[in-house]
């Protein structure tokens, strides 16, 4: 169709009317949006970090079930993170891996792996703080 | 494709230019945010462990609590904290200001000592508050 050395249509004509791809910024946007949220997300979570240093069990669980802030915060910063790593990646990807086949499947693992950590992390501190 | 289209004209790459300082911290936000997606794992597989009951906890922990593990955690810490602040250094730059001469090296700077003092400030604390 597009290729077809047959046809008589230039390049121009073949997508005149079509519109834009819709989504040309939505990467970069994306992109500043989750950087922003995760400035103050980042610093809530090393903070947190820091103070499970060295907790136990019973201290890692009080953490995050007694209160709501800092399961609500871990969440945040989890999902929020798992976004903005996975669009990271596949800028490096695009960057770096110029063989199609592998870029494909080297971006719809990057896509597996950020949804695997979003939603394994999601789901232990649900329980963490529910149960 | 034939052979001539294989060698068109590059752009020179990295390694024609001369290493200089904000070249340095590009790279090692590229680097860091890397490590950093590898890192994501190490917090997975504690909240998870937590999340599976005391005696996986208890492995996660003492991993955690070992010389190595304390030392991938400072350098988890450290990366996070020098990609915080490489981002922080491009929210400015997006703004369009601190692109010129002195301005755009003090904040490389500040990049690179900011997120070495600070993973020590935040371990040091740590510390402090066991």
């Amino acid at each position: 169709m597009a290729n077809d050395p047959g046809s008589l249509r230039t390049a121009l004509g073949r997508v005149r009317f079509l519109g834009s791809a819709k989504s040309g910024t939505h990467h970069a946007w994306h992109m500043r949006v989750t950087s922003v949220a995760l400035v103050p997300l980042s610093i809530l979570f090393v903070w947190m970090v820091a103070s499970l240093v060295g907790k136990d069990y019973n201290g890692v669980r009080a953490m995050f079930a007694d209160r709501f802030i800092p399961a609500a915060v871990m969440i945040l910063f989890i999902l929020t993170s798992a976004y903005h790593m996975m669009l990271g990646m596949q800028t490096i990807i695009e960057d770096y891996v110029h063989d199609e086949p592998i870029k494909t499947w080297s971006i719809m693992g990057n896509l597996l792996f950020s949804i695997l950590v979003g939603f394994a992390g999601l789901f232990a501190v649900l329980k963490l703080s529910l149960t | 494709m034939s052979k001539v289209e294989h060698r068109r004209p590059l752009s020179p790459h990295l390694q024609v230019y001369r290493p200089m300082l904000t070249m340095m911290m590009s790279i090692f936000h590229r680097i860091t945010g890397t490590a950093l997606y590898a890192g994501a794992l190490l917090l997975i597989y504690y909240l998870v462990a937590a999340a599976n009951g005391p005696a996986s906890f208890a492995t996660a922990a003492s991993i955690y609590g070992s010389i190595i593990g304390q030392i991938v955690l400072f350098g988890f810490t450290w990366a996070l904290l020098h990609h915080l602040l490489g981002g922080i250094r491009h929210a400015i730059w997006d703004t369009g200001y601190g692109m010129d001469h002195p301005v755009r090296e003090y904040l490389a700077q500040g990049t690179a000592i900011g997120g070495i003092a600070l993973t020590i400030i935040v371990w040091a604390l740590a510390f402090m508050m066991r």
